[in-house]
């Protein structure tokens, strides 16, 4: 099946940001990818393409669009196809606009044990959209994704770099007013405070 | 509570940065190694510690390492399996956020053994803020002299680079890892040629999960005999088990492989108990790839003897009566759970997870997860526990990669052990709609006589 949006390669209004503007690296993120492509022997500077394309999805206000995707390839001197389908495998490649703060629930068995069946109804109601959809504000997308290695906590969600664990009906909610008040995009490769106690996942 | 090789140090205060693991011991197996051992020596530690591999599979990690080519002139590697997403597995997790310099000095010596200059993590996107924690690690560990060139003056040169994974449960079979790594989607390749031949760039590789690693400080420190010591029969050593679902005290544990699945399960040290108030009912012990085990199956084999957390006893009575330690992703079920729709749970995350290159997996995982959804959902048709059942016997042994397995299993396993709860499905359409139902009214576990 096609992806969405990608059914054509080129530049499009609708896989391109709003209008087919170029997209070209900042000045970090390029400096960041070329710190990655020195990871790999030279003639397999291609495998730095996953790493490189976190770093575009997030130089790209959360999303591959078409030019951003060419980018890399151009970056990584590689065909535009070895690009879309790998971005196309990921699960966490956004190929499409989405919502400041991504929620990712998880949905598998352990979580599910522990109420994430409920804790998705509950924040599909409050948000007023399915799991799958951005609200109309473009502040949130919610996602049910599978077993984010935080069973211990659950239930469970991840935004950004950041794992929200044992979570309860009232403190998604308390999340979703904090994130509600925050215009800076959450990413996935955002830098947190205190990244060793991300989560609260007991142990003995 | 066992003895803790991996764990020990783990809540001490200034463990995570170079200074305080150093003051708790760290590093100590690299001297050890790199000044006093021949890198066939390192080899031999291993294999006589009879360490095997915890990322799934149990395959012994001497005889894996011993396997390694080594064509002249052509480098090879060693590669940190660091996916982590077999469902109910988080204790690679929990290693490497709370006391990351441990999996890089384990690498040390591993490098060491097999002549291996470059190493990768692997590590699963989601655990991004993992990556950066490994990675600041590593520029300690480099700045004070334990990665780089001529380590500690012995001559011999290592690098560690982490690199991060986008989410797809599949690149954490090892294949699909390397296919990753080289910037491909995550398809698995047909074996052989495996790895240790032809594995990433082509040139050979071994691929070794974080917690096997790991355990290859202590095995360095005291010994490959007296990690031996510990344990029964061809289990020897610690094992991480990561717990999860209706206990009281989920969490990751290190327990002497040998302890009891009761007293994993009902000691305080552990699990704590069935939470709840409950009953017990099932138990997924070794991640979502493996057999569940109804209750009756858990605390005792079906010859009636003790079930102990091992390899060995954990898969006593084969797929009729027991299961594998896999991963160690331990996750209970009370009365209150329902087996068809943790199934078909399970067999969405399969079906999502395929990466479609092989009809039977790709398809089959589909056809598994719409058949199930009709049990779950009171919509079934009256053959359909038939069609599952043969659908999952299509599927095992017909693929590329051992993940149509995977997918298999808990689907057979839940139909050989749990059938009545199928066919209760099947004719409760209006009940089992409440996807509350046996929270409500529990389902009685049928008589039945395992001993033959
Ligand atoms: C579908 C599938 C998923 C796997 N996922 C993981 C994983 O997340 N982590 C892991 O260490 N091994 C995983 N494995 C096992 C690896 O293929 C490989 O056997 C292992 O990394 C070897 O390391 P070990 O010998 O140290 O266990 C998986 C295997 C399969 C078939
Ligand atoms: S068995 Fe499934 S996951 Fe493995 S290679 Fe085939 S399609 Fe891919
Ligand atoms: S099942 Fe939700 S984090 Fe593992």
């Amino acid at each position: 099946m096609l992806e969405p949006h990608m059914d054509r390669h080129d530049a499009t209004p609708d896989n391109s940001n709003g209008g087919i503007t170029p997209f070209t690296f900042s000045g970090p993120a390029l400096a960041e990818c070329r710190e990655l492509m020195t990871h790999y022997p030279g003639e397999f500077s291609k495998s730095a393409l996953i790493p490189i394309l976190h770093i575009a999805q997030a130089d790209n206000d959360g999303w591959l669009s078409v030019p951003a995707m060419d980018a890399v390839a151009n970056l990584l001197g590689i065909q535009y196809i070895e690009v879309y389908e790998v971005a196309t495998f990921y699960s966490m490649f956004h190929l499409e606009p989405v919502g400041k703060h991504v929620l990712d629930v998880c949905e598998t068995a352990p979580c599910m044990l522990r109420g994430s069946d409920d804790l998705i109804e509950h924040i599909e109601k409050r948000l007023g959209i399915k799991a799958g959809q951005t609200t109309p504000d473009g502040m949130f997308t919610l996602r049910a994704v599978q077993c984010l290695g935080s069973c211990g906590g659950a239930p469970m969600l991840q935004c950004g770099a950041k794992y929200h664990e044992h979570l309860t009906i009232e403190k998604v909610d308390q999340l979703i007013e904090q994130l509600r008040g925050k215009e800076t995009r959450t990413n996935y490769t955002d830098h947190i405070d205190t990244p060793a106690e991300n989560g609260t996942t007991a142990s003995a | 509570m066992g003895r803790q090789l991996l764990l020990e140090h783990i809540n001490k205060p200034g463990i995570r940065g170079l200074e305080g693991y150093r003051a708790n011991g760290g590093y100590r197996s690299v001297e050890k190694a790199l000044k006093t051992m021949a890198p066939e020596a390192v080899l031999e530690e291993v294999k006589k510690s009879g360490l095997r591999g915890r990322g799934g599979a149990g395959f012994p990690t001497g005889m894996k390492w011993s396997f390694l080519a080594k064509p002249e002139g052509v480098p090879r590697y060693l590669v940190v399996n660091a996916d982590e997403s077999e469902p109910g597995t988080f204790k690679d997790r929990y290693l490497m956020q709370r006391i990351p310099h441990l999996l890089i000095e384990g690498m040390i010596p591993s490098s060491f053994a097999m002549g291996v200059n470059t190493a990768y993590i692997y590590i699963r996107g989601e655990y991004f803020y993992i990556a950066r924690i490994l990675e600041q690690a590593i520029a300690e560990a480099r700045a004070a002299g334990w990665l780089g060139k001529n380590i500690l003056g012995t001559g011999y040169d290592l690098e560690i680079y982490v690199h991060v994974g986008a989410g797809a449960y599949i690149c954490g079979e090892e294949t699909a890892l390397l296919e990753s790594l080289e910037g491909k989607r995550g398809n698995p390749r047909i074996k052989p040629p495996f790895p240790a031949v032809k594995g990433l760039w082509q040139r050979p590789t071994v691929v070794n999960n974080v917690e096997t690693i790991c355990a290859v400080v202590p095995i360095i420190n005291d010994g490959g005999e007296e990690y031996a010591k510990i344990g029964i029969g061809r289990s020897t050593g610690t094992k991480l088990i990561s717990a999860a679902g209706h206990i009281n005290k989920p969490g990751v544990y290190e327990i002497e492989l040998g302890v009891s699945v009761e007293e994993f399960v009902n000691s305080d040290q552990y699990c704590g108990g069935v939470s709840g108030g409950r009953p017990l009912k099932a138990c997924i012990p070794g991640g979502s790839s493996v057999p569940i085990l109804p209750a009756e199956l858990l605390f005792r084999t079906a010859k009636f003897e003790t079930r102990l957390m091992t390899y060995e006893s954990l898969s006593d009575g084969g797929f009729e009566t027991g299961s594998m330690l896999g991963s160690g992703g331990f996750y209970v079920f009370n009365d209150s759970a329902c087996i068809v729709r943790a199934t078909w749970n399970h067999s969405r995350f399969y079906h999502h997870e395929s990466c479609g290159q092989c009809s039977p997996c790709r398809e089959g995982t589909g056809w598994m997860e719409k058949v199930l959804y009709r049990l779950e959902h009171g919509t079934a048709r009256t053959d359909d526990i038939d069609l599952l059942w043969d659908i999952q016997r299509r599927i095992e042994g017909n693929t590329i990669c051992p993940f149509g397995d995977a997918a298999s299993w808990p689907v057979a396993a839940s139909i050989r052990h749990f059938r009545h709860e199928f066919e209760y499905h099947a004719t409760h359409p209006t009940k089992v709609k409440d996807p509350k139902h046996c929270e409500k009214d529990p389902i009685p576990y049928p008589e039945k006589s395992y001993a033959n």
